[in-house]
């Protein structure tokens, strides 16, 4: 069994959390995030070319047809392209102004229309869904275990969801409901580390009730280093697997998953048991002794 | 933990069995002999290509039109009682009017409710208390302002009608146009969600589903319109973009067809839609034409004049022909709209989904490719770390996908992309259970001398824990499954059955690999 001492340097990673949620806040607010079609409204086209072609080309066809609104962007293969306007001119359209412009044969290969009134609904639940999620969670942990408990966990939650879309905004990478959807899955699985290690402290503190109790929660911490790495590790491997071969429709989501799990393993270590000490959790546990996991 | 009664291995092995035989009648290449049961998973849209509408519902013009017909019905009974009004207008959803003499408070009380049918009389508001609350209308007197209008359940009844017959005609007008398995379903109060599998290009969809398709026959204002009718309003022609004056009297609606056909007339070079009335629109028309040989007719399609041809004669067959400078697909459009009906009330394409044939390929290579590298990596770290433990655990994963495939055949459930990636995610999670139970068996070994105590503590001790983690995860899937709709509606599902087939394969098959291995080798140094 390893036999770190996690919680000589929990000031200095403490500080180092707080600053990355920090950061991640004011990118947020001040950089943004680039939100999908399913937030914003407006329309995405992605097409592909018979051969590759320069997105210039693309672009300059475009800017001959008097659209207000438009971006094109590179899509994984070199002759594929995301085009994305306002609702203001039909698909086919584009399509079929670009190929009588540039001659060459276009496939549209997906299309995505969403009006304002939707996008604004979808941003609406998606941000009441996660929120949810942070309720059942704490709640559930309060159930689990004691407050104290709820405490740190969703702090360390918070911490993994807030720095996840601040990385989001600094990479610019897209945000739509596919990436709210690996958010609530990081929620539900990083809470898992924290609940095996809350477990561990827990049942430590039955066990001994007059060490010192950042001993108790540092044992703890050893105690199920090799199984926190582990489960985060094979979960890690298998989504890295999406994250490669899933394509483009799925690498913004892997990637938020991917990084989630990374986060979530260093906060249930760094933030939430930390936090728990703070709080100074009830030490006699002698009322309930048996049936510990 | 490790002992299993042979019922209980029974029970394992044969539901093992039943899912194996669920699982592999998603085979076509297994299943020609219709051996297997023919229950599958379906594909989602992003994956079999096709198209995802949503339609919303303005219920504004259906209460308005409402309104409307109210406010016709009282001026007539009014000038018809000679009750001395102003004011008649319609404001927010209210009918308001003044009357300039007092005392013809009662009359004019005793005519609204004249204009109700049965004993649909208005209720009356006095100080905040409703009479007759459970009439359709309401109405509310301020000194000499009058002002009525339609209480919330007569509101929420009409928009409920609304909904229903929307969707009916939605169904009509898809199965018009040909397409396989449509799916058409309410959502919310006021939306159609519309799901075109195979379908890549929806454009002749979205023209036909955004269409009212309401036809109206009146007459164009002429020196001899009768003076008994209701007025008259200012119409757009479609060929030139005019306004025109038309009556507001209805001779008959589209509502009394019974067929429409697409056509051809030789003389003109046009294409045309030719209809028939039923009976009673049938005798309507004879009656109008018969009496105004020579004036001209609006045909009218969602407020557009699409042509305005002379009555020549008397036209008592009930059939006639409508030419609008169509298309011939225009003229096709507008036969499978007069044919499937009118909506009630317009609706608005507000969200499209389309996904191409080749990328719906594509993706279900990649999320193939995804999975096998996925479960190839795990499988191999398992061994890697674990030995023969790790093998155990892989086999009951390779069980749990088996399990986790046939449980989505057994509910008919969609496969998506991000289900998929979902499968492949719940790969990843479903080894934790393993790999908590051997952790804890590690270091159960380090104090306990037998192996079958050992692992019996570490089963015993890791299954609260256990438990946990899968809730948790769940909890957000559950969650996630009422956010989502669609592919990440997919996602939710396989992560939330999944996760739920992990723990039962779990506890058992992977339990009873390690029972029976710990039971024939009781004193053999467990490497683990």
């Amino acid at each position: 069994m390893t036999n770190f001492n996690f919680l000589k340097y929990k000031i200095f990673f403490l500080f180092v959390s707080s600053f990355l949620v920090l950061a991640s806040i004011i990118l947020v607010f001040t950089k943004g995030l680039d939100f999908g079609v399913d937030f914003k409204g407006g329309t995405t086209i992605e097409i592909r070319l018979e051969k590759k072609i320069e997105i210039e080309n693309i672009r300059n066809s475009l800017s001959k047809l008097k659209i207000n609104n438009y971006s094109v962007k590179e899509f994984g293969a070199v002759n594929d392209f995301l085009i994305s306007t306002d609702n203001s001119i039909s698909p086919n359209d584009i399509k079929n102004f670009i190929e009588k412009d540039l001659k060459e044969k276009i496939t549209i290969r997906k299309v995505e229309t969403v009006g304002p009134k939707v996008g604004s609904e979808l941003i609406k639940s998606a941000i009441y869904s996660v929120l949810l999620c942070f309720i059942a969670m704490f709640f559930y942990l309060w159930f689990r275990f004691e407050w104290q408990f709820s405490f740190g966990g969703i702090a360390a939650l918070f911490h993994d969801t807030i720095i996840t879309v601040g990385v989001f905004s600094l990479l610019g990478l897209q945000f739509d409901l596919t990436i709210v959807a690996a958010l609530l899955t990081i929620i539900g699985y990083s809470i898992n580390d924290t609940v095996i290690i809350y477990d561990r402290i827990r049942e430590n503190l039955k066990k001994d009730s007059t060490s010192e109790l950042s001993n108790l929660v540092n044992e703890s911490l050893n105690n199920t280093l090799s199984r926190t790495l582990k489960t985060s590790g094979t979960t890690l491997l298998s989504i890295i697997a999406v994250l490669i071969f899933g394509g483009e429709v799925l690498r913004g989501f892997a990637f938020a998953i991917t990084f989630g799990i990374i986060i979530g393993t260093y906060s249930s270590i760094y933030i939430a048991s930390p936090i728990v000490m703070f709080f100074k959790v009830k030490r006699d546990w002698s009322v309930k002794v048996d049936n510990t996991p | 933990m490790l002992n299993f009664s042979r019922l209980k291995i029974g029970f394992i092995i044969s539901s093992i069995l039943f899912f194996f035989y669920i699982f592999l009648g998603n085979f076509n290449f297994i299943n020609k002999t219709n051996l297997f049961l023919d229950k599958k998973v379906n594909l989602g849209l992003d994956l079999q290509g096709g198209s995802y509408l949503l339609l919303e519902i303005d219920m504004n013009p259906l209460i308005n039109k409402k309104l409307e017909e109210k406010t016709v019905d009282l001026k007539k009974k009014f000038n018809e009682k000679k009750l001395d009004f102003k004011n008649l207008n319609i404001l927010n959803n209210k009918i308001t009017f003044e009357i300039k003499n007092s005392s013809q408070k009662e009359i004019a009380i005793n005519l609204i409710n004249k204009t109700n049918n049965d004993e649909n009389i208005f209720s009356r508001i006095n100080n905040n208390n409703i009479e007759n609350a459970n009439k359709d209308f309401v109405y509310k007197i301020e000194k000499d302002l009058f002002i009525l209008q339609f209480n919330e359940e007569y509101i929420k009844r009409q928009k409920k009608d609304a909904i229903n017959q929307s969707i009916e005609i939605v169904r009509k007008r898809v199965d018009q146009l040909g397409t396989k398995e449509p799916t058409i379903q309410q959502k919310g109060e006021n939306r159609i969600i519309v799901e075109l599998p195979g379908l890549t290009d929806p454009s002749s969809f979205k023209n036909i589903l955004g269409k009212t398709a309401q036809l109206n026959f009146k007459f164009i204002k002429t020196s001899n319109s009768s003076s008994d009718n209701l007025g008259f309003e200012k119409v757009k022609n479609k060929s030139d973009g005019l306004f025109i004056e038309v009556e507001k009297r209805l001779i008959v609606s589209g509502e009394n067809l019974t067929d429409a056909q697409p056509g051809f007339d030789r003389e003109t070079n046009q294409s045309i839609v030719s209809f028939k009335f039923d009976n009673l629109g049938a005798k309507k028309f004879a009656n109008a034409t018969k009496d105004n040989v020579g004036r001209p007719l609006a045909i009218i399609l969602d407020n557009e004049i699409l042509s305005s041809p002379v009555i020549r004669e008397p036209i008592l067959t009930g059939s006639g022909q409508i030419s609008g400078g169509f298309t011939v697909e225009e003229a096709n459009q507008l036969a499978i709209l007069l044919r499937a009906g009118a909506l009630p009330a317009p609706m608005k394409i507000i969200e499209e989904r389309t996904v191409g044939a080749d990328l719906g390929k594509d993706s279900i290579r990649s999320g193939i490719i995804s999975f096998i590298a996925g479960f190839l990596l795990v499988f191999v770290y398992m061994v890697y770390a674990y030995k023969l433990f790790g093998i155990f655990a892989n086999i009951s994963l390779l069980l749990n996908i088996v399990i986790l495939i046939s449980v989505l055949s057994i509910f008919g459930s969609t496969l998506t992309l991000p289900g998929i990636a979902g499968i492949v995610l719940t790969v990843g999670m479903a080894i934790d259970t393993n790999v908590i139970i051997y952790e804890r068996a590690k270091e159960e070994l380090k104090i306990e001398k037998s192996n079958i105590i050992a692992f019996d503590i570490a089963y015993r001790k890791s299954l609260l824990t256990i438990i946990d983690s899968n809730l948790t995860t769940l909890i957000a899937g559950i969650i996630l499954f009422y956010l989502g709709s669609g592919p990440v509606k997919g996602f939710a599902v396989t992560l939330c059955v999944g996760l739920i087939t992990s723990f039962f394969t779990a506890f058992t098959v992977s339990r009873l690999m390690v029972s029976k291995y710990l039971m024939a080798n009781k004193d053999k140094i467990i490497n683990i």
